[in-house]
């Protein structure tokens, strides 16, 4: 398999250019890189869930063109997503049959396709039960399957996109042995990480790719861990501005001992931070690994069971509730604007009291104050720049940057001790997120303590005082801004 | 430029009504359709529901009358529908708010109209609540479907009040499965000479209160908000669940007390099947209405209107007033493809629209043609 | 004498069953496809019109079975159409559906049949006895000396299990009805399915309207389905979206119907005999709550993901 020039573009933003790699039969092959540098974009090309803009894709020594996974599939190229593409209600053996033909006829044969799964799984060492239903097995098990579905399929060539950011320790081990298996038999795997330790164990090939563009490639053997977490991240970060000393400052946020369980899996094992006057905090680390769920633990919208003592402003808050958080002085900034920000058929102006429209300033005797409610979005439209035909416009109609200072604004509206700001620049332009920068920093100089989570490294080195690491639910790795190595962080979101 | 957002503005306005009217039209002209296959001149038959709904005073007061059930029933479904639940019972409510009117103004002691008829709209009020409460109830504490459980508990209602006036409830001495006729003290008064009660006037005043509620209040506003994004009024700490069972109690007792006032204004005693499925056309109702309660006035008048149309055109063709029902279903899938399918060509046709007058004079800017930016 | 109306009972309960049976397969068709239709109320009317209609024309009882399933196969692409292509909300067009089937049944079958006692008669569908089985005792006169659709009713449960768990198409179907976007990854046609289970759940409606007017009544009276088809979906959400528990469900609910109409003196009031299936399902949902076997995508439209990024 080799790709020569590839672009693809989206908009005006180029997400692969020019790449050219190779990727040889048989061997197991690392794509590394931060979020955003490309990497998913590269493989829904290879997979065909997209089309590339320029150059071409040659398999097998003939270019190919995949108009629709089905047909990179007949190929022998078969991904397996990070969120698996599995049907819960059903059994293992009707997930993998699912779509194809088997044999002449109309019928599914279930006992054939038992017969076929379980000859497949033992010669790679899966073990999995055709006859058990999806919505039984673990996570690990669940992979399984989707494995056994790509090569049910006949797959040659196996794109794995971050296969073992669901798993437990024992499990990836699991998956490594499989993987070697898959590579015994001449099947070629794309490995798709971040985790750098797992690509030095299991790995024959690396490449690197950094905002796009092919930074790196070579044979495991030629380089090392330190060497690639240099190249991935690959910039000098400006030195951090001159800050005030943050001694003596008054707690506001202490956070000790915080658990969580959701579905049966541990996402924060025994958390503990805390959060003074006056300082951002920088949460550092690769998606999924428990960023989110700190956030939804400590607003209390978490689905699983939360153990373990949050204190705002020292007063201990038994039972987090989003309303109760407000009300003790803790803004959010969710991560999901649609999802969980917004309101996105209302207008602006009723976006930015959801969280204070029981107030005096916007409310009497139950009655909505309609003046007060566009004075206050006249006010944020001019204060944070939004771009809108009309403050009577839906927010639906806003651009993604424009939106996120609706959020803004509306948390900053009421004054936070505490904000809690998840990925606050995702998706927004470089001037917007210098903005939204900003209006953080000058946040903290009114004395408003930040959480800011982010797992682009450069904003979390622009903007924080100090920086932790979070992996797999922990905070691994903590320092002083004026201290911080980016190596050494890479190192640690990394896992090593 | 303010202006030029005006501009914009008008002509968005101006694209929605076109479709809207043009969404009418073709519903009545689908309906004619199946007037001239089933043998009845079609623009006799309009004409003949026009006279009947508008022709004369007598005519537009039985409009009104016709028109009030529907709205009552139109606003329960809005209502739940803005909060983003689908309450199909409002003719289970219907039934059980009349039943529950009923055994108030039959079962209490005489007294006076002032002190009778208000505790007996409530108690169809609070019928109606207990009947949408069940489903709310079951809906969050349980996870159960509200779409089918209303409907199940529609079919509930319509038995529990045929046995009522078949059994307990039934006159006395009379051989009709209906109950006494109300006392005075329980009755809608009527305008004066006509059919018209006062249960209209109601049903108007419910509707504005419902806008009151939905548009202007703190409740109405986390209800909306439920309505649009759940997830999001939950991180925002609405007590989304708590309304949830709310809304659909509240819902239940528009219809509720809709059905008491039929019984109250029109019927006078409670019957086995007094309706005639009003609590479906109130969906017809709210979909036309746009889900706003002053649009539920409006098109509550219309299909009031083509009702009472309806019975003047049966008396003199001999076609069925099921007819009415046909345009209603045709109107409902008009309007729905109107606002699901037909989105991308209105969005063509306002950009057009725009260039053009923005050729002619030069100042509608692009900004204001409200362009997603993705 | 006993025995005797025990066995004219039974027979009534599986006669009463057949439409709701039939319903409830044409139900659940659609809601393994992800297609929640409340609709079916609608349907099943104008399937007894079309019925009634075409056995008239035709001349034949079957010509009407047949009329009616053509019929409502068109039905039942439209109802196709608007929920699955322009993507709107399925219990408004239920809903819509419902009102149709009851206005235009009405306006046609006054214009087309007249009303009251001048009303068209057809032929019903004959009764057959099978030799032998009808001469075992209790059982035979019971099961085995009904009409054809009852048999074929019979026979379509089987049939329908067959192709929905033994066949691959039926096995698309149903992971339709779980997870379109999984579905749609692996090649298979998403609006294609819901298509077909839309047709396929509008003809079974047309055979089930047919059952109720050509095989029970031998006319078409006005809203004569009554409700059986919010019954046939109770039965399909009673029986937990299978084939076999939608029959089951179906005889226990007839089985109610015929013992209101039979023994309208026994004890508790009729009317609570006809509430019967519907508070059964009622506390059937709650009592799934957590553990619900309702296919996962039902109600929600799909719109595929080369449409998405169109």
């Amino acid at each position: 398999m080799e790709t020569r020039n590839l672009v693809k573009r989206f908009g005006s933003f180029v997400a692969n250019d020019r790449l050219n790699l190779q990727i040889g039969k048989g061997e197991i092959h690392a794509i590394l890189g931060e979020n955003g540098a490309g990497k998913s974009t590269l493989m829904n090309m290879l997979s065909g869930l997209l089309t590339p803009d320029e150059g071409e894709i040659i398999y097998k020594g003939r270019p190919v063109r995949f108009g629709s996974p089905r047909e990179a599939m007949e190929s022998g190229i078969g991904m397996v997503h990070q969120h698996f593409m599995l049907i819960p209600a059903l059994t293992v053996a009707e997930n993998v049959i699912l779509g194809m033909k088997q044999g002449s006829g109309p019928w599914y044969r279930h006992t054939k396709a038992c017969e076929d799964i379980k000859r497949i799984s033992h010669s790679f060492g899966l073990d999995v039960d055709p006859e058990k239903r999806v919505s039984e097995l673990s996570v690990g098990q669940q992979q399984r399957v989707e494995i056994v579905k790509t090569l049910y399929r006949g797959a040659e060539f196996i794109i794995m996109d971050e296969p073992t950011a669901v798993l437990t320790p024992p499990e990836v081990e699991d998956l490594f042995r499989v993987l070697r298996s898959l590579k015994a038999q001449g099947k070629t795997i794309v490995f798709i990480s971040h985790k750098l330790k797992e690509v030095e164990a299991i790995c024959d090939r690396v490449t690197v790719l950094r905002a796009g563009q092919l930074a790196a490639s070579s044979a495991m053997t030629d380089s090392n861990a330190a060497e690639l977490a240099r190249v991935m991240v690959g910039r000098d970060i400006a030195p951090p501005a001159a800050r005030p000393p943050l001694e003596g400052r008054a707690e506001l946020l202490s956070v000790s001992g915080l658990s969580c369980r959701l579905s049966g899996v541990q996402v924060l094992q025994d958390l503990s931070l805390d959060l003074r006057e006056g300082e951002i905090l920088g949460i550092a680390g690769v998606d999924g690994n428990g960023q989110r769920e700190l956030c939804e633990a400590l607003m209390g919208l978490s689905a699983g069971q939360v153990s373990g003592s949050i204190r705002v402003r020292g007063e201990p808050v038994a039972k987090p509730h989003p309303r109760a958080m407000t009300e003790a002085g803790v803004g959010y900034i969710p991560e999901d604007r649609h999802r969980e920000g917004l309101m996105l058929p209302m207008s602006i102006g009723e976006n930015l009291i959801a969280k204070e429209y029981r107030k005096p300033t916007f409310s009497r005797w139950f009655t909505l104050s309609r003046k007060r409610i566009r004075q206050a979005a006249k006010a944020a439209v001019e204060d944070y720049r939004i771009k809108t035909p009309s403050i009577d416009h839906a927010v639906s109609k806003l651009s993604g940057g424009n939106q996120q200072k609706v959020i803004l604004a509306r948390e900053l509206m009421l004054r936070p001790k505490v904000l809690l700001a998840m990925q606050p620049t995702r998706g927004m332009d470089v001037g917007a997120a210098d903005d939204v920068h900003q209006r953080l920093l000058a946040e903290r100089k009114d004395g408003c303590g930040i959480l800011l989570v982010s797992t682009e490294l450069e904003e979390v080195f622009a903007l924080a005082d100090r920086i932790a690491v979070m992996y797999k639910g922990r905070i691994v790795h903590t320092v002083d801004r004026a201290e911080a190595d980016m190596e050494l962080i890479g190192l640690r979101m990394a896992g090593l | 430029m303010p202006g030029n957002k005006l501009a914009a503005r008008a002509v968005t306005v101006s694209i929605e009504t076109l479709f809207y009217l043009i969404a009418i039209a073709v519903s009545l002209l689908a309906g004619a359709l199946v007037m001239a296959a089933a043998g009845v001149s079609p623009w006799e038959a309009y004409q003949l529901i026009w006279k009947g709904a508008a022709g004369s005073s007598g005519a537009l007061k039985e409009t009104l009358v016709k028109a009030t059930p529907l709205l009552f029933a139109g606003l329960s479904y809005t209502f739940a529908y803005r909060c983003g639940l689908f309450n199909i019972g409002a003719e289970g409510q219907i039934y059980i708010g009349a039943l529950m009117g009923t055994m108030s103004a039959l079962l209490l002691p005489s007294m006076p109209i002032y002190i009778h008829l208000p505790l007996a709209l409530f108690c169809g009020l609070l019928g109606g609540a207990l009947w949408g409460g069940i489903a709310g109830a079951l809906k969050v504490g349980r996870g159960a479907s509200e779409i089918i459980n209303t409907i199940m508990l529609n079919y509930v209602a319509i038995f529990l009040i045929s046995y009522m006036v078949t059994g307990p409830m039934k006159e006395a001495g009379g051989s009709l499965p209906q109950s006494a006729s109300l006392p005075d003290s329980a009755v809608l008064p009527q305008l004066l000479g006509s059919r018209l009660h006062y249960g209209f006037f109601l049903a108007i005043l419910t509707a504005i209160i419902i806008y009151w509620v939905l548009e202007r209040t703190t409740w109405g506003y986390q209800i909306r908000s439920a309505g649009y994004n759940k997830r999001a009024a939950e991180v925002m700490g609405m007590p989304v669940k708590r309304n949830m069972l709310l809304v659909m109690m509240v819902s239940g007792s528009l219809a509720g007390l809709g059905g008491y006032v039929e019984i109250a204004g029109v019927q006078h005693r409670l019957m086995q099947n007094f309706s005639p499925g009003f609590g479906y056309d109130g969906i017809a109702v709210a979909l036309l209405g746009n889900t706003h309660p002053i649009g539920n006035v409006l098109s509550a008048l219309l299909f009031g209107g083509m009702r009472s149309g309806a019975n003047a055109m049966q008396r003199v063709t001999g076609a069925s007033t099921s007819l009415v029902y046909v345009i209603q279903a045709i109107m409902i899938i008009v309007m729905v493809c109107n606002r699901y399918w037909l989105g991308g060509t209105k969005k063509r046709l306002r950009e057009w629209l725009i260039r053009k007058l923005d050729k002619t004079t030069g100042t509608i800017e692009a900004g204001a043609a409200g362009s997603l930016e993705i | 004498m006993e025995a005797e109306m025990w066995v004219s009972y039974a027979a009534a309960a599986i006669r009463l069953s057949v439409p709701l049976m039939i319903a409830g397969l044409a139900i659940l068709f659609m809601s393994r496809s992800g297609i929640l239709n409340i609709g079916m109320e609608g349907m099943m009317l104008i399937g007894s019109l079309s019925g009634v209609l075409g056995a008239y024309y035709t001349g034949n009882v079957w010509g009407g079975v047949l009329t009616a399933m053509a019929v409502c196969g068109v039905v039942g692409l439209m109802f196709g159409f608007l929920v699955i292509t322009t993507g709107a909300d399925q219990v408004i067009i239920g809903t819509a559906m419902n009102l149709l089937g009851l206005g235009l049944t009405t306006v046609f079958g006054r214009s087309l049949l007249g009303m009251g006692t001048e009303a068209v008669q057809v032929d019903s569908i004959p009764v057959i006895r099978i030799p032998l089985l009808a001469d075992i005792p209790w059982i035979g006169p019971a099961l085995f000396e009904q009409n054809t659709l009852t048999y074929m009713a019979l026979l379509l449960v089987p049939a329908v299990s067959l192709l929905l768990y033994r066949t691959q198409w039926g096995l698309q179907v149903r992971a339709v009805g779980e997870n379109p976007l999984a579905t749609d990854t692996l090649g298979v046609k998403v609006h294609r399915i819901r298509y077909m289970c839309c047709i396929i759940g509008g003809m079974l409606a047309g055979v089930a309207g047919s059952a109720l007017s050509l095989g029970i009544l031998n006319q078409f009276t006005e809203n004569m389905v009554a409700g059986r088809g919010f019954i046939a979906l109770s039965a399909v959400i009673f029986g937990r979206w299978t084939p076999t528990g939608t029959m089951m469900a179906s005889l226990l609910f007839g089985g109610a119907d015929a013992l209101q109409l039979r023994f309208q003196n026994i004890a508790i009031p009729y009317q609570f005999m006809l509430m019967f299936p519907y508070v059964l399902t009622m506390a059937a949902l709650a009592w799934f709550s957590g553990k619900a076997k309702q296919p996962a995508a039902t109600g929600l439209s799909y719109k595929s993901a080369a449409d998405r990024h169109a």
